[in-house]
């Protein structure tokens, strides 16, 4: 009973990181159809500006050591943001449309910013050390639920939970929409797409940044940290189905699920074969996904 | 529409022209340029005072920050060669390669080396897969090939010297120690590939020989970094030690995760193989602290000669680097090469093997011997507790030089391995 229990939270654990993961590329590529291969730098990116956060912190403020990942919170949603704002306005505006254009693209993106980040930062790992007050974790019935899933769990709500209110309910989020589901029309209405574009890829790419810096609470932090995670961010969009985001979050924890309850029977490498064997399945019998958009623009 | 998909059709046929033109001037320029290459090489390998060696390190892609280091300390020991007066008479000059973490390009670089530049040897290689590419290269053209890292063992090339440890100076020293001073119930983890697989296979046996516990074995992707379903696992079985051959990254992810579950060094032992001092930096010492390697050098080994080793390093490369196991075999193998070129008063490759056979040197981890039947080297093992500074506190040494046994021939329960 116990090791379901914790295999499910395992699980919901790995589908909260795989959201976290996803979910800014279900901003630049679903809704806006920008295969960004560059979504895991993005994510880079974020995951060194919690590092140099963290740098910054030891050598001016070691005091108050113990806060400095709030404070890399925003730093890195924001220099993420701030690089995909950027990447916006100097390439991918000139290749909607162009889905296999943007591929190529974004792919020598990715490499210059990995490239980028051995020049600055050195080939090796660096070392992010979490703060103090998520070590350890809660204590329940002979089961130990780490401080730091927790934490990521509920980070990734709030932040899911931010991200539909601003789509949903602010003029800005439904101006993303409207220009979703239908550009052309969007604009006969005023809007200007061209600004809604820059916006939404901005977000899209904060959100990655977002993820990295919840992933050096976990993981290494490399220059190829990007590599790890993109095939998987991708894997979670197209079986959530391209355009909706609730389709993203049932496809990121079905996949955290499947992944940890196969890998507790099998073994690692047989549970993603099988995580993979199912998606193609699945996609088999419906090719767009968990959730599929109904829009004659997308058709 | 017609017009333009004609005027195509001559520009197509235009652009054909020229490229055929170009690539013909190309062949018949590089013909040339290959003849004069002939002239000068045989020219140059009669009268100068300079030995070309070959260094084939990946410098770039996902290997480059294992190797880099590498070649730093073979290029260290060139320059102490050269600056003690150079070997025979002549000075080395080392031509530098990339392999860029690709099989082929290891193939392809050590065949330039030997046949364009005709180096009398080449030190380089890291992954098992790399040495295993060069292998057939050095033994077609009766190269030399000096090996630094430790391996799975089950090989021994006649053009290949190895200079990092093969299994029965690391893994197998290392598991009898387990078994005698941690516990018999242990729990194997590595990453999916030959090496993790090949070593837990002689530990397997090992372990059923010297009365040990296997309750568990895992293997993860390269790369993989979620490890909460492994850590449930090995939770549940409740092993005495987890020794571990996880390659790269996943060793960060699965340290911080097994820490994040609450289980410390003092609860369960973790052995690695791949971990050294420049990984550790990485993950962080506090993540490591308490938890153990083996090796054959540690930085902080305590020997006269590593002493100058690691300030010289540090003061040449950077105060922030440190050194590490294969960064001393690689750097001792060039001198285990000097001194075995000096023996035969040659550079010729048949008459250095010839004399290398039991050619010693007074290396930073103590002193090592080449062993002329494998061709690899005689040395300490030493099993180290990693402190939160990063480095090691040596528990435990093997005292004097182990002899090496790819093999295992000296172990009857190893027999059945072989086939």
């Amino acid at each position: 009973m116990s090791v379901f229990v914790t295999q499910l939270f395992n699980g919901l654990s790995l589908g909260s990181i795989m959201l976290f993961i996803a979910i800014g590329l279900a901003i630049t590529f679903g809704l806006m159809g920008v295969i960004n291969m560059a979504h895991g730098e993005l994510i880079m990116v974020g995951a060194y500006a919690t590092y140099v956060v963290q740098q910054f912190f030891a050598q001016y403020a070691p005091q108050s050591m113990d806060y400095y990942y709030i404070i890399a919170i925003p730093v890195s949603f924001f220099v993420s943001a701030l690089l995909g704002l950027g990447l916006e306005k100097s390439l991918i505006r000139h290749l909607y449309h162009r889905p296999l254009d943007s591929l190529l693209a974004t792919w020598g993106v990715s490499l210059i910013l990995q490239q980028m980040a051995r020049t600055i930062f050195g080939a090796p790992n660096v070392a992010v050390l979490p703060p103090e007050w998520l070590d350890g974790g809660v204590h329940v019935a002979g089961m130990v639920f780490p401080y730091k899933r927790l934490f990521i769990l509920a980070f990734v709500a709030v932040s899911i939970f931010a991200l539909y209110m601003y789509l949903n309910k602010t003029a800005a989020g439904r101006r993303i929409r409207a220009v979703t589901l239908n550009r052309d029309m969007a604009a006969c209405l005023g809007i200007s797409t061209q600004k809604v574009d820059a916006y939404a890829f901005a977000i899209g790419s904060g959100f990655a940044g977002l993820a990295g810096c919840a992933l050096t609470l976990l993981g290494p932090i490399g220059p190829t940290i990007g590599t790890y995670y993109i095939v998987d961010a991708f894997m979670v969009v197209i079986l959530g189905g391209v355009g909706k985001l609730i389709g993203t979050v049932l496809g990121a924890f079905g996949i955290g699920l499947i992944g940890t309850l196969t890998e507790y029977s099998t073994s690692a490498t047989m549970a993603k074969v099988i995580t993979f064997a199912l998606i193609i399945v699945f996609l088999q019998w419906k090719p767009s996904g968990l959730v599929s958009m109904k829009t004659r623009s997308l058709d | 529409m017609k017009r333009l998909k004609g005027n195509g059709l001559k520009w197509l046929s235009l652009l054909l022209c020229g490229s055929l033109l170009v690539l013909s001037g190309c062949a018949a320029s590089s013909a040339v340029d290959e003849a004069k290459e002939k002239k000068k090489e045989s020219s140059t390998s009669e009268t100068s005072d300079t030995v070309k060696v070959g260094i084939l390190h990946s410098l770039s892609g996902t290997m480059a920050i294992s190797e880099v280091s590498l070649r730093d300390a073979e290029l260290m020991a060139i320059e102490e060669i050269n600056e003690s007066g150079g070997l025979l008479g002549k000075k080395i000059e080392p031509v530098i390669e990339d392999g860029a973490s690709d099989w082929p390009t290891f193939a392809e670089k050590a065949k330039k080396l030997l046949q364009k530049d005709k180096v009398v040897t080449i030190f380089g290689g890291w992954t098992s897969a790399s040495r295993k590419a060069m292998l057939p290269v050095v033994e077609q053209n009766n190269g030399l090939l000096w090996y630094p890292v430790q391996y799975e063992g089950m090989e021994s090339s006649p053009n290949i010297f190895y200079t990092g440890a093969t299994t029965n100076q690391q893994i197998v020293p290392a598991v009898s120690w387990l078994l005698q001073n941690k516990g018999k119930k242990f729990f194997l983890l590595g990453s999916d590939y030959v090496f993790p697989r090949t070593a837990n296979k002689i530990i397997k046996a090992q372990l059923k020989a010297e009365g040990g516990q296997l309750v568990g074995e895992e293997y993860t992707p390269l790369g993989h970094t979620d490890y909460s379903t492994i850590i449930s696992k090995i939770k549940d079985v409740k092993p005495d030690v987890v020794f571990n051959t996880l390659n790269g990254d996943s060793n960060v992810a699965f340290f911080k995760q097994l820490k994040d579950a609450g289980i410390t060094a003092k609860d369960l032992t973790v052995m690695s193989v791949s971990i050294a001092e420049e990984e550790i930096r990485g993950i962080g010492g506090d993540v490591l602290a308490g938890h153990l390697a083996v090796w054959n050098y540690f930085q902080s080994t305590d020997t006269p000669e590593n002493k100058v080793f690691v300030e010289k390093y540090k003061k040449k490369y950077g105060k922030d680097r440190v050194t590490d196991d294969p960064i001393e075999a690689a750097y001792f193998a060039v001198h285990l090469w000097a001194e075995a070129v000096k023996k035969a008063g040659s550079f010729d490759v048949d008459k250095v093997k010839k004399a290398a056979d039991g050619i010693e040197y007074k290396a930073p981890s103590g002193t090592v011997k080449i062993d002329g039947e494998t061709q690899h080297t005689w040395k300490i093992v030493r099993i180290g507790e990693i402190q939160p500074d990063g480095q090691f506190k040596e528990l435990w040494n093997s005292g004097k030089a182990v002899k090496p046994d790819p093999y295992l021939k000296s172990y009857p329960w190893a027999k059945d391995l072989m086939n």
